[in-house]
């Protein structure tokens, strides 16, 4: 029992733990880091920013988790089909225009394509993975590059704007809420998802085929059909983050929107303390390795920073975590701790 | 005996070696589809197809190195930041520290080999998944060269520029132009550099120990170490390797754009990967040959020369094309494994 | 070192945490011997060959091979093949992908110039293989060839690095006996060299057929060393099972069989899987409890898992309870009242990191689906009472099935099919890798349950079990069924016939 307490407990630990270093970083470096000021019933500060900010990551964040528990691998594609969500729905919006200040077709319409081209983009890069059994990394990759392209055909080359007001709700704020909508939407994501997760026996499922495929499939579950299905949420949940991203600037930016956002998904899960091979998880834990990424990179810009140079100094957390993680470095740990533990037994003895 | 050695034989060229043919076939009705189709515009022209090799260079010599990562059993999805890492360093030694042409070129060579020992010992020596080590050096090499400067370098060392222009005239396949005069076909120093390079690296394969350790590693990681091979040093070196041809070819890719700049090289890791698994290497490792991935790169080139010879299609489309042929053979590759899979019961 | 000895281990000890895996284990390997070394699970046979060849190190003890002074310690299999200790192992040794010729010579292949002279390696490769009579197309990749020749060229590259121990790990578990024949063709030729050949197996029949002397091992300590033609069968299970035949012979069922009903519950016709089962016809009725015996690598796992749709059926036709089922995956089975235990515990059976309720749950919750989750008081009821039920030991329900014993493991996946209340158990080798007491224990579960009116199909290596559990037996050679055996004709010999085939 105490062993597991201390399982448990270490699950979240270190992502906790990072979240703490960050801001602990800030209180030294920029103090009013933590300041949060009121204007017309809105907050803001840096730290508003950051769980403002985060809220694409956290919904990617969610998707991911979940493949690399079925699947062992991760989805690298998420940003590129960020892009072309953005382009789809503000292509439909502005009826094939280059900017509109009002919609061409109904604003339910271009979320619904949104939505369909990135569940169509889950179920191409399921189809690879869960059917074909293409290395996960791999077959996402064919989106990952081709990605951009096709958001670059959709909206012609240019950049796409959409400067309605009613289009720029889900990434500002709306009177009468203290936060962002963004956040609110990445807690109803979690909060959903969470639901799903507990009210269903889609966890487990998930978390037995990733275990062991194998087995999986001998006490009736079928192991490709769970891991197509967890592809198809992940391109869901990126389509959703894409809307959100392309709400914040009202337009369709086929070479910004989601760039670079793969790799802070990825680290969110790793940073959440779940194993990037695949299995158990937390999704909790991918959440709060979120909004440190996010914390992180607010600070490397409140540090002066360009987002151009960020990447260095997350490519480096990554490694520094998924080393920690490393079998290999545990072992090496263990002996050189146990070595020295043999020799004091020797001594009794 | 011999009835069975002649199925044996057959079933090899069912398998990987199919693959290969299939590509090369495909490399030559593509390339013959677009003598036909731009005819007037010149398609057919001996220096046309010396430009693949031209604008290419860089890539045969990066594809050669992924292709032994690959074989390995990894992948290294760096290469394309460190190309531009390489290009924005030899710019700016060059231009803002005055470093002449040839210690900069040796000094970038020299940081594709520390880029590829980290990456190899994170990869062999931590047994990390290589797609996230290496996905973490495309991001760290990416953000390196915007540390170096978020501004485009042009490079004006006149010893860089006179390599650069340096050609190379064929004495034969000449063509008068319109004023009379002989042309001649003509490559740069690249090409041959790159030639030289898949030559060596084809050997260093077939002909050296740790050429077939490489197989042996991507065949069965546990058989190779049983057998006495240091499976963990052969990966490393297979990283180092890739990385400082990544070197050389970013060396190589910058004297075709004599400047370095951030944006520079951007999905290059696809075109190499695409190169090396459309020339026959296979995703699982174990198999795969630097000539294949030469043709894999003349497919890419010969897909951009059609983009360019159309002229009204946007250049979106070669990285589109080159997906969807990845995508193609990925497809075929896993057939291939589940018939053999299934012939094995 | 005494004259003619090659390796000697001496008053070695080991400890894996909570376990005394070797206790002052001694073993002397001389030239030109076949040196079985014998136990049951845990007995620690693979430690000690671990140990030997620097897979695990050793506490104390010393180890001392011919031509070397004083002792050796082998820190990896590398160092321990430079000392002349080679070992192959029942899984694969090669690297598919690469030649014949090479996987013999990777790693010392002949240079030339500094380059690899593949001229020569092919025509040593000949030669060698050609000593040894294998026959085989040196340049052919070796995934064209069977396991068997892969066995042989794993030796044969074995052999060639001048080995004076080698190590066969259970090298004949997926061969046929055609295949382990010539296996030992090859062995005793090797032996008739000089060469000391350690031979771990659990086929007692080919202890006989090939080897000079045994060495028991039992729960970490040795028993003894024998001459083979000085420990007669019966005496060397004891040995092993540290029990006599009187223990085993109490659990015996009496005379009468249990009261098998009229019900035909499964009904196999010329059910078949392309590549490891030829049809085959089987009826199993309400209340029965049968076996099917053969060798291993017979058909026996292969036909129960075509019936289970674990290797989807590829002809004929499967009647559940008289009506016909198309067995697309295991998930169908299940529907229909079947639940299957797998012969691979770790591999196919266990979900590792997963708790022992949620292993128990998972197959209930599997045919419930997705959406129609066990409510949290259910899940924990029904562990508790299959916990209570199997007296799995176990710290709590939460514990991850890892962290058990390899028996508590079966048990829980016994307890996993029991709750999904079947019609029709399938039981693969339920028992192996388990100690003498669980093993009881499942048999008489395995007899209750059918008095309850299951119907189950009992698989085991070791025939006395099957005696003991089984009212009629299925008879299972090269992939194909052969035959049945009745109650009355059921005995140790009968069956033993049986498999082995032949005219009578």
């Amino acid at each position: 029992m105490n062993k597991l307490k201390k399982l448990t407990t270490y699950r979240l630990f270190l992502p906790i733990l990072c979240l703490v270093l960050v801001l602990l970083v800030n209180l030294i470096t920029t103090p009013d880091f933590f300041a949060i000021s009121v204007r017309d019933g809105m907050l803001y500060g840096y730290i508003i920013d950051v769980i403002n900010r985060a809220s694409e990551l956290v919904i990617l964040a969610v998707g991911m988790t979940l493949m690399v528990a079925a699947s062992g691998g991760t989805d690298i594609s998420v940003g590129a089909v960020m892009a072309v969500v953005a382009g789809v729905v503000c292509n439909v919006l502005a009826g094939g225009e280059q900017s509109v200040t009002q919609y061409n077709n109904p604003y339910i319409l271009g979320i619904l394509a949104g939505i369909a081209v990135a569940v169509i983009c889950g179920c191409f890069n399921g189809f690879l993975v869960a059917k074909l059994k293409i290395q996960p990394m791999i077959a996402t990759l064919i989106l990952f590059t081709a990605g951009r392209g096709i958001a670059q055909l959709v909206t012609n080359g240019q950049i796409t704007y959409v400067r309605v007001d009613h289009y720029k709700v889900l990434g500002s704020s709306i009177k009468g809420l203290p936060l962002p909508v963004p956040f609110f939407m990445a807690i109803i994501v979690v909060i959903v998802t969470t639901l799903i997760l507990k009210k269903t026996a889609i966890g487990m499922y998930i978390e037995s085929v990733g275990i062991n495929a194998k087995a999986s499939r001998l006490v009736g579950l079928k192991s490709s059909k769970i891991i197509f299905l967890t592809y198809v949420f992940g391109g869901l949940m990126a389509g959703i983050a894409g809307l959100v991203a392309s709400s914040r600037i009202y337009s369709a930016d086929a070479n910004n929107i989601g760039l670079n956002m793969e790799l802070d998904a990825i680290l969110a899960v790793a940073l959440g303390g779940n194993s990037l091979g695949g299995g158990k998880f937390s999704l909790m834990g991918s959440v709060i390795g979120a909004y440190t990424i996010q914390a992180l990179t607010t600070t490397l810009y409140a540090m002066h920073v360009s987002s151009d140079q960020v990447p260095v100094y997350k490519a480096i957390v990554v490694v520094i975590i998924v080393s920690l993680q490393s079998p290999q470095l545990k072992k090496w740990f263990k002996k050189h701790s146990l070595g020295k533990k043999a020799v004091n037994g020797n001594e009794v003895a | 005996m011999s009835g069975s050695k002649a199925v044996k034989v057959k079933k090899k060229i069912d398998g990987n070696a199919f693959l290969l043919l299939i590509t090369i076939v495909l490399f030559f009705v593509m390339y013959i589809a677009g003598v036909v189709i731009f005819n007037e515009q010149g398609f057919g022209k001996v220096q046309n197809f010396l430009n693949l090799f031209i604008s290419n260079a860089g890539l045969i010599v990066i594809a050669a190195g992924m292709t032994v990562v690959m074989i390995t059993g990894g992948i290294d999805i760096s290469v394309g930041s460190v190309v531009a890492l390489t290009c924005m360093l030899l710019a700016w030694m060059m231009e803002l520290k005055g470093i002449g042409a040839v210690p900069a070129t040796l000094l970038v060579l020299v940081m594709g080999v520390v880029f590829g020992l980290v990456q190899g010992f994170l990869v062999a020596y931590l047994n990390i998944q290589p797609f996230i080590v290496t996905l973490a050096g495309m991001f760290f090499a990416r953000g390196m060269t915007a540390i170096v400067s978020t501004e485009m370098i042009s490079i004006s060392n006149e010893t860089f520029l006179s390599w650069a222009k340096f050609k190379i005239y064929f004495p034969f396949g000449g063509y008068l132009n319109r004023k009379g005069v002989m042309i001649y076909p003509y490559i740069y120093p690249s090409v041959v550099i790159a030639l030289i390079i898949l030559v060596l690296v084809f050997v260093m394969l077939k002909f050296t120990k740790f050429g077939r350790s490489i197989y042996a590693v991507g065949g069965n990681e546990q058989s190779a170490l049983m057998m006495g091979l240091n499976v963990r040093r052969t990966k490393l070196k297979a990283y180092v390797l890739s990385s400082t041809l990544c070197g050389l070819g970013g060396f190589l890719f910058c004297l075709n754009t004599c400047a370095g700049f951030v944006e520079q090289a951007k999905g290059l890791e696809m075109d190499a990967i695409a190169s090396s698994v459309i020339g026959g290497t296979l995703l699982t490792g174990g198999v795969g040959n630097v000539f294949g991935s030469l043709f894999g790169v003349l497919i890419k080139g010969t897909i951009e020369a059609f983009i360019t010879f159309q002229g009204t299609l946007s250049s979106w489309w070669t990285r589109i094309t080159i997906a969807a042929l990845l995508c193609f053979f990925i497809v075929l590759q896993s057939i291939f494994a589940a018939v053999k899979e299934k012939n094995k019961h | 070192m005494e004259p003619g000895v090659v390796l000697t281990m001496r008053n070695i000890y080991k400890t894996f945490p909570g376990v005394k895996a070797l206790q002052d284990v001694d073993f002397t390997l001389r030239r030109g011997e076949i040196h079985a070394l014998m136990g049951e699970n845990g007995a620690g046979k693979s430690t000690l060959i671990k140990v030997l060849t620097g897979v695990e190190e050793f506490e104390t003890g010393e180890i001392k091979i011919e031509g070397k002074e004083g002792t050796i310690i082998n820190k990896s299999p590398q160092e321990a093949q430079m000392n002349g200790i080679s070992t192959v192992y029942q899984e694969v040794n090669l690297c598919p992908n690469l030649s014949v010729a090479e996987n013999l010579y990777i790693g010392r292949e002949p240079r030339k110039g500094g380059f690899i002279d593949w001229k020569t390696m092919r025509r040593q490769a000949s030669e060698l293989l050609d000593s040894l009579d294998i026959h085989v197309d040196v340049t052919s990749a070796v995934e064209n060839y069977s396991i068997a020749i892969q066995q042989m060229l794993a030796i044969a590259r074995a052999v060639d690095m001048s080995a004076k121990v080698l190590i066969l790990d259970e090298p004949t578990s997926s061969l046929d006996d055609g295949e382990v024949e010539k296996l030992f063709t090859l062995m005793r030729k090797l032996r008739d060299q000089g060469v000391g050949i350690i031979f771990v197996t659990h086929f007692l029949e080919q202890v006989y057929a090939v080897c000079d002397r045994i060495t028991v091992l039992r729960n970490g300590t040795l028993v003894g060393e024998y001459k083979v033609e000085e420990l007669p069968r019966v005496q060397l299970v004891a040995k092993m099972m540290g029990k006599d035949f009187d223990d085993l012979a109490a659990l015996k069922k009496e005379g009468e069989s249990a009261k098998v009903g009229e019900e035909v519950i499964i009904e196999a016709k010329a059910l078949g899987h392309k590549g490891t089962i030829r049809p085959f016809d089987l009826k199993i009725h309400k209340g029965e409890v049968i076996g099917l015996t053969g060798l291993l690598g017979s058909g026996r796992s292969e036909l129960v898992r075509a019936i289970y749709g674990a290797d989807k059926p590829d002809e004929g036709e499967l009647l559940v309870k008289g009506k016909k089922l198309q067995v697309n995956s295991p998930i169908d089975a299940m529907m229909n009242g079947m639940a299957y235990l797998p012969e691979n515990r770790k591999e196919e059976g266990i979900i590792s990191d997963l708790s022992v309720r949620e292993n128990i749950i998972i197959a209930l919750q599997a045919k419930k689906g997705m959406f129609k989750l066990l409510s949290k008081k259910e899940q924990e009821e029904f562990t508790d009472k299959y916990i209570k039920m199997l007296q799995i030991k176990t710290a709590d329900r939460e514990t991850p099935i890892k962290q058990l014993s390899g028996g508590n493991q079966q048990k829980v996946i016994l307890g996993r099919w029991l709750l999904t209340n079947p019609d029709f158990l399938i039981l693969d080798e339920p028992t192996r890798g388990i100690d003498i007491g669980t093993k009881t224990e499942i048999q008489k579960l395995v007899l209750e349950l059918a008095e309850q009116g299951m119907s189950v199909v009992f698989i085991s290596s070791e025939v006395e079990e099957m005696l003991r559990t089984c009212s009629r037996m299925a008879v299972l050679r090269d992939g194909s069924k052969v035959g049945e055996l009745e109650e009355k004709e059921l005995s140790q010999s009968s069956i033993m016939k049986a498999i082995a085939g032949g005219e009578d």
